[in-house]
């Protein structure tokens, strides 16, 4: 087991490491950073001096070779654009982002089960048609449409909810939380629909497919033989077996919620990192960029450390093949 | 009863009372689609920053609502010697944190702005002398005389010795610093407005300074901040009331704007000039079917490319007619003189002729460099000119990318790689000799290695030059306005540019607000006035 998990965390920093020097040789098609940092009067000679300042003229190998050094001691450097370090800054926008993503994911949970578990037992009514429909809707329109379409109805004819921003929030240590005020719940709520949108269609056709499945099983038709009740099948059988795939889906789910925030977040103006990282490359501030980069892969890969470490703990068929594999 | 009735009375009387009192402290909240990156007024030049930094810190002069300079921390001042300029400072001015304002600021501020990490290293000439006469009184010593050494001093602001030495911020944060500067985050100025909060790229709260020295023409007690970069939700918060005044507002939404019921646009000439400039230095063009030599080296080739452009059709169908189409490469605004000058007429037949008498009769190809998110309809006019040029026979494949790449393909950094492009230029000095120097100027002078840095095309005459020099040091203003004029005709004879237009500001204002717009797009909201809510 132990060998197992260290073998993996080998495995996720050769991932990051890759995705650094990925990252890294792309940065020279983001632009020249020193153009964003200078005004127009700035003579060539300054601007060559900043370039040499920081590096800019070393090839990449070297330039990547100095951040790795550095990201190791956990040093990420200044911010091009702000002069501020990149840390503090990632440290500043992370609540708004993971409250957002956490938000979103509860949304698309909620949702997505109960109108997931109404088609599939109500297959034929009109509703479960109509949910049919919003699930088309979610997967196939973008989000920032969708985070548009939100605006101008909720914020701008409506006149019910902010377009943008955070509302007030509350201090709690470094952690910021909208979540204690009531400007900050109601600015909430656009984004965590558009950003969970996705996710909750997802997650409807997930609980409707496997339901449909679970309930043509053997064991559902023996509780019916037994006379349990309708209800006691349906959701202390049939659901319970269905959720197994759906929480799996869902965690996997929620790197890529926190990634893909980039757009809802700049729709909303949500000060949160995907906004910072799209700030970043629009100025090329290549720190921020590099450490947003690093930092999403470090979720990615530790998300999906977790779930294969609680794969083996849960299915003591694969602790077996496992253990004899080490 | 009758006390719990008169209590009644008693607090709806005071309830009335607040409802009626005069709408003499209010909060404006406005949004810029850019950010305000750091407090510190020396690391960015940029209008956007300058104009946030102008409402906490101030400047030994100011300028105007019509950009006209006018004393501000200094009271007055003269020349007696066209190379020694002499400041008499404003008495009793103290800033935010309590501390006077004295000479050995401006002395202070003077070696600041031309440390290594400043960006305003122009502001001063490098080997000027300032010197202290007395608390009130400050001299700067030139090297040769400058009669436009102020024009920016409007942006130049005076920073506070006592406080950033308390603080550890006496140099600017440099590019490749590893600690934060304190005055990047904190500010301490002697402006109509004081930093409440600020948190990078999220929200700056400005409050009203009780002490200022000036009489305050605004009635807030504070300006909330926020970026907002998308274009769509900046015009949404608009329009749903959450802020009061945005900048910019696309041209696309002018129209639903002004027809909303709470605000409406306040447009007018930007100082920006837009031109397209074309490459004349290589021998052979780095994009182009022309193989052996360079077609735009030949006047009558440019000439026939500003007669193919129709200026009016970009006006009215690109710019929805806000834009300000301009003969010169600076705004009016800027040159009394510039009424004398009239663009060449719109003429596609005598284009075509002028391109067959220059061996082009059946037109060329070549690439269009082109910024996509720079300034308004940036790619939008490029895309006209490449239709209108296919007119004469003239085949232009468009290149339009986000300014980022744009640049460091364009610029010296990137090797000038353009052979034709779209830029668009305000002169920071808000002064010709600035376009004469650094868009007309000769590239490569071995004496000013900054002459022609920003031109891009490499155009090159040594008699505009010449006159650019003469410009530089010439205090009598009809003189030099004529001298000005002598180095434009130059510069047109040459067809060294393609001038477009001046595109227009755009500001989105709640009908609660009143406040001034400056050609420069500086939004200065202690000109503003807020009704009550």
């Amino acid at each position: 087991m132990l060998a197992f998990t260290l073998r993996r965390i080998v495995q996720a920093i050769a991932v990051m490491f890759a995705v650094g020097i990925i990252a890294f040789s792309m940065f020279r098609f983001a632009g020249d950073p020193v153009n964003q940092m200078v005004g127009q009067d700035t003579t060539i000679a300054e601007r060559e001096a900043i370039r040499r300042s920081l590096g800019l003229d070393d090839p990449v190998i070297l330039q990547f070779s100095h951040y790795a050094a550095n990201a190791a001691q956990f040093k990420f450097g200044i911010s091009y654009q702000f002069r501020l370090p990149v840390t503090d800054l990632l440290i500043e926008r992370m609540p708004a982002t993971l409250e957002l993503a956490i938000c979103a994911t509860v949304f698309a949970m909620v949702f997505g089960i109960l109108m997931g578990v109404y088609s599939a037992l109500k297959r034929d009514t009109v509703l479960a048609k109509l949910f049919q429909a919003v699930s088309l809707v979610g997967i196939s329109l973008p989000t920032f449409l969708i985070g548009i379409l939100l605006i101008y109805l909720f914020a701008v004819t409506l006149g019910w909810l902010p377009s943008f921003g955070r509302g007030e929030v509350v201090k709690l240590g470094w952690w910021t939380t909208g979540l204690l005020t009531l400007s900050g719940l109601k600015a909430l709520i656009m984004p965590s629909i558009t950003l969970g949108l996705f996710q909750m269609t997802l997650i409807m056709r997930l609980v409707r497919a496997e339901m449909l499945e679970v309930l043509r099983t053997d064991y559902i038709r023996f509780a019916r033989a037994r006379g349990l009740t309708t209800r006691a099948i349906h959701f202390g059988h049939a659901l319970k077996n269905t959720l197994i795939p759906v929480i799996t889906v869902a965690g996997l789910q929620f790197g890529s919620v926190i990634a893909f925030s980039i757009i809802t977040e700049t729709v909303f103006q949500w000060p949160g990192m995907g906004l910072l990282f799209v700030q970043a490359v629009q100025n090329v501030d290549i720190p921020i960029m590099a450490a947003y980069l690093l930092m999403v892969s470090l979720i990615f890969v530790t998300i999906n450390l977790v779930v294969d470490i609680l794969y083996t703990v849960v299915d003591p068929r694969l602790r077996a093949t496992v253990g004899r594999a080490a | 009863m009758s006390i719990c009735r008169s209590l009644f009375a008693a607090t709806l009387a005071g309830v009335l009372a607040l409802a009626a009192s005069p709408a003499s402290s209010q909060t404006l909240r406005y949004a810029n689609q850019g950010e305000l990156k750091s407090l510190d007024p020396y690391t960015l030049n940029e209008t956007t920053t300058h104009a946030h930094l102008g409402h906490v810190y101030e400047g030994l002069v100011e300028r105007g609502k019509d950009l006209k300079i006018i004393p501000a921390l200094a009271e007055s001042w003269e020349t007696p010697e066209p190379t020694r300029w002499r400041f008499h400072l404003r008495k009793n001015v103290k800033f935010h944190n309590g501390d006077p304002f004295t000479a050995d600021d401006v002395v202070f501020s003077a070696q600041r702005v031309l440390a290594k990490g400043s960006d305003l290293l122009t502001r001063i000439p490098a080997d000027a002398k300032v010197v202290k006469i007395d608390d009130y009184t400050v001299d700067f010593i030139l090297s040769s005389p400058n009669p436009i050494l102020i024009s920016q001093w409007d942006t130049w602001y005076i920073m506070d010795k006592k406080w950033a030495e308390a603080n550890n911020a006496v140099a600017p944060t440099p590019v490749a610093a590893t600690t934060p500067s304190y005055a990047s985050l904190h500010a301490n100025g002697t402006g109509p407005f004081m930093i409440e909060s600020h948190q990078p790229g999220v929200k700056t709260v400005f409050k009203a300074n009780p002490n200022w020295w000036n009489k305050p023409e605004h009635n807030l007690k504070e300006i909330v901040f926020t970026p907002i970069a998308s274009d769509a939700t900046r015009v949404a918060a608009l329009l749903s009331g959450e802020v009061d005044v945005i900048e910019p507002v696309p041209l696309q939404d002018i129209q639903r704007v002004n027809s909303s019921p709470n605000a409406a646009v306040l447009t007018g000439p930007e100082l920006r000039t837009i031109f397209l400039g074309m490459d004349q230095s290589r021998d052979e063009l780095l994009y182009s079917s022309v193989k052996g030599k360079n077609p735009f080296k030949d006047v009558r080739v440019r000439e026939a490319f500003y007669k193919a452009i129709d200026i009016d059709l970009i006006k009215n169908r690109v710019m929805r007619g806000l834009s300000t189409p301009s003969a010169l490469m600076v705004a009016p605004e800027l040159y009394p003189l510039s009424k004398d000058f009239t663009r060449p007429k719109f003429d596609p037949n005598a284009a075509k002729k002028l391109l067959a008498d220059a061996g082009y009769p059946d037109g060329f190809e070549v690439t269009m460099d082109c910024p996509n998110d720079r300034y308004v309809n940036d790619a939008a006019i490029c895309q006209a000119v490449v239709g209108m040029l296919a007119r004469v026979g003239v085949k232009v494949n468009l290149l339009a990318q986000p300014k980022a790449q744009y640049f460091a393909k364009v610029l010296k950094a990137g090797g000038f790689k353009t052979s034709f492009y779209l830029l668009g230029w305000t002169p920071g000095t808000m002064d010709s000799h600035n376009v004469l120097h650094d868009i007309l100027g000769c590239r490569e002078d071995p004496k000013d290695p900054n002459r022609g840095q920003a031109n891009l095309g490499g155009y090159c005459n040594k008699d505009l030059d010449a006159l650019t020099d003469k410009i530089l040091v010439e205090a009598d203003t009809a003189k030099r306005d004529l001298l000005i004029k002598q180095a434009f005709d130059i510069s047109i004879k040459d067809y060294a540019y393609i001038p477009l237009h001046q595109q227009s500001l755009a500001w989105g204002v709640s009908k609660k607000v009143k406040l001034t717009q400056r050609a420069d797009n500086q939004v200065l909201l202690y000109w503003a006035t807020k009704q009550g809510e």
